[in-house]
């Protein structure tokens, strides 16, 4: 059997005799439901009337494979959180491939059988999908989009916070940063990206009959830049414990290496949840029961101030703003 | 926090003796200085001002002009640290020209050019090699490693520059600042001691601080207890790094790949021997680094000159208040690199 065989090329992406054989030898593998199989243009969805969540993210990772997933799983649980974060129950996905000419069958064999694991985790359909192959090196871009429902009486918003709620963090900063920096520079270590779906703690929260005024997921920018678009969105400020915020000490010892700060660093598996005070205690104790909350804390209070206020460990005051520019490590 | 530190924080906040002004002289204290609230913390009238404490701000423009130049040439690649490429010469940065079709790569370690060269042999690789004694060892330890390794397609432009010399410079015109912070990780390679003169000439303390809030506010309180008797002695709060005599083993590297020469520094002009260059006997690895001294006007109203020096802060300059100088906008050198103060005022207002 040729070289060829194994790796993507122009002829897979023409719509012809080899994309079908793609589909078959690798997408039909794992993802086969009644939508996809039905062989049709779109997917006809069958939904209940109400309030939908509607999302997209384009996945662009190098390196594609690192400790603790791929670049399958992220775009999984990327926009599955998304619409979780709205309050909404995740139910389909597309997803769409741009395939550098020369990407390996095998790598793209790993990552669909990770995206039908992700998915199947997160209770969606992959109800549509779609693969171009373009002039390449080999590389490797994924879009996907999500709808889910929003029960009566659970849309999470930033307008819904009020002064006085608690924010709950769901755990440690930095690890997913953390680990593709070390895996582009070289440096040996055994940090895992934290990515994954985010449906344990909505389900722990909802099953503590607590509702959040507001979630959202901690993604590129960090902490310090979702805190302030919260703000911005919803006219009010916030008050932050800085010794009150969890990060792994092997994420922190890289991150003062680096010169990068945790507070910015880029998470795919952590999200706040901003719920009434008197839920806080609760809230926290569901949280701490699932595999991705298990270090979850209270980090501050809703405010009526016009910023976000950060209180350090020897109570000392200062403004908290967002990410500028790109979190590059320093010079000296 | 423990007693002991409760008392230091306590004085420094209660402090109501005369003005003090404390200058800080490297671009990671002045971060460590917001990150740490240390403002809040201490008495306004303890004024902590930034001085000329980041290598790509005091660089000037011919530098730059020189990196292009080399990013332009064929079968030559310009390696560059991540925040120089926005810093403007006479006509564009690095990431101007980069985006015209140069050839100039961003990288983390300057020891990633040489496996480039090794696999790239018909390539010369220039390398922008800014820094201050904390970096400047490991250009040393890079020109070592070629030698071993029979690598001769790479050069390096240098615009390295000792921190004494500008020290000195601002003791002799800023009379006004009465305390120094001394750079930590500079002193980690060049130690403690080299403070003593200064300290004798011009009768103020200079003292080492770390990076977290605790070893500035220490600091802080050392310098203020030494002004407020009339001492003027040098001290050590980052003893885990830093030795009173330095890292010998690093002053070797500096001794046998440098010889010191005048430099440029944005500001505040050319001082003698404030500058390392390569030194004769490993001259073949040096791209033409002497000499570039030409810098461009910077734009009208910009004060960069006055903040490197610390006559104002940041926020005192006009085109920062107004929002007309942003790290996403940045119209002076102060603003573009991470190590700038005004870039780090601006993140932190």
């Amino acid at each position: 059997m040729s070289e060829t065989k194994d790796i993507i090329t122009m002829a897979h992406g023409s719509g012809g005799q080899a994309s079908h054989e793609l589909m078959s030898r690798v997408f039909g593998k794992y993802f086969h439901n009644e939508i996809l199989d039905a062989l049709e243009d779109a997917a006809v969805l069958d939904m209940e009337a109400g309030k939908l969540a509607y999302s997209t993210d384009s996945f662009v990772v190098t390196p594609l494979f690192f400790k603790g997933g791929n670049i399958g799983k992220l775009c999984i649980a990327g926009t599955v959180n998304d619409l979780l974060m709205m309050g909404a129950e995740p139910k389909y996905l597309t997803c769409g491939f741009i395939i550098e000419e020369g990407f390996p069958i095998e790598d793209l064999d790993r990552i669909a059988a990770t995206m039908a694991e992700e998915a199947a985790k997160a209770g969606v359909l992959i109800a549509a999908g779609d693969t171009k192959v373009v002039d390449g090196q080999g590389g490797l871009y994924i879009n996907t989009s999500g709808i889910g429902i929003i029960p009566e009486g659970r849309a999470a918003r930033a307008a819904n916070m009020k002064t006085g709620d608690k924010i709950i963090l769901s755990g440690n900063l930095g690890d997913h940063q953390a680990c593709i920096y070390s895996a582009r520079m070289g440096i040996e270590n055994e940090i895992r990206s934290d990515c994954g779906v985010l449906k344990d703690i909505t389900d722990a929260l909802y099953g503590a009959g607590i509702t959040p005024h507001t979630m959202r997921d901690v993604t590129r920018g960090g902490l310090g830049t979702i805190l302030n678009e919260l703000c911005k969105a919803a006219g009010c400020g916030m008050r932050i414990e800085e010794s009150q915020i969890p990060v792994d000490e092997k994420v922190a010892g890289l991150a003062g290496i680096l010169g990068l700060d945790p507070l910015y660093m880029a998470n795919e598996g952590k999200m706040i949840a901003v719920v009434a005070e008197e839920d806080a205690d609760k809230a926290l104790e569901a949280m701490r029961q699932t595999e991705h909350g298990k270090h979850a804390m209270v980090i501050g209070t809703v405010t009526e101030d016009a910023n976000v206020q950060l209180v350090t460990g020897l109570g000392g005051v200062r403004v908290l703003d967002v990410l500028y520019g790109e979190g590059l490590p320093r010079i000296c | 926090m423990n007693e002991q530190l409760a008392r230091i924080v306590s004085y420094l906040k209660d402090y109501d003796g005369p003005e003090i002004r404390l200058m800080e002289v490297c671009g990671t204290h002045t971060a460590a200085i917001f990150k740490g609230a240390i403002r809040s913390l201490i008495s306004p009238k303890i004024h902590l001002i930034s001085g000329p404490g980041c290598p790509v701000c005091v660089t000037p423009a011919a530098f730059i002009d020189k990196c292009v130049e080399y990013a332009h040439m064929d079968g030559h690649v310009l390696y560059s640290f991540g925040d120089m490429l926005k810093v403007p010469g006479t006509a564009g940065s690095l990431s101007d020209h980069k985006g015209q079709g140069a050839h100039v790569e961003v990288v983390y370690s300057p020891f990633e050019v040489l496996e480039k060269a090794a696999a790239q042999p018909e390539v010369t690789h220039v390398v922008a090699a800014v820094g201050f004694e904390t970096t400047a060892p490991i250009y040393g330890l890079m020109i070592r490693e070629m030698q071993e390794k029979d690598i001769h397609n790479v050069r390096l432009v240098t615009a390295i520059k000792t921190i004494l010399p500008a020290l000195t410079w601002i003791c002799d015109s800023q009379p006004e600042i009465d305390g120094f912070i001394c750079p930590g990780h500079v002193c980690v390679i060049i130690g403690s001691d080299p403070f003593l003169p200064l300290a004798e000439k011009y009768k103020k303390p200079f003292v080492v601080a770390g990076f977290e809030p605790e070893h500035l506010l220490v600091t802080i309180y050392d310098l203020v207890c030494q002004i407020e008797a009339g001492e003027h002695n040098v001290g050590n709060h980052y003893k885990n790094a830093v030795h009173a005599a330095g890292n010998r083993k690093a002053l070797d590297v500096l001794e046998e790949y440098y010889e010191p020469g005048a430099a440029v520094w944005r500001g505040l002009g050319s001082i003698p021997d404030s500058g390392l260059y390569i030194s004769e006997k490993y001259q073949e690895y040096d791209g033409g680094s002497f000499g570039l001294d030409q810098d461009i006007e910077l734009p009208p109203a910009c004060r960069c000159a006055d903040v490197i020096t610390g006559r104002i802060n940041p926020a005192d300059c006009p085109m920062f208040a107004s929002g007309s100088c942003t790290p996403t906008s940045p119209y002076g050198p102060c603003m573009v690199s991470a190590e700038g103060a005004c870039g780090i005022w601006y993140r932190n207002r």
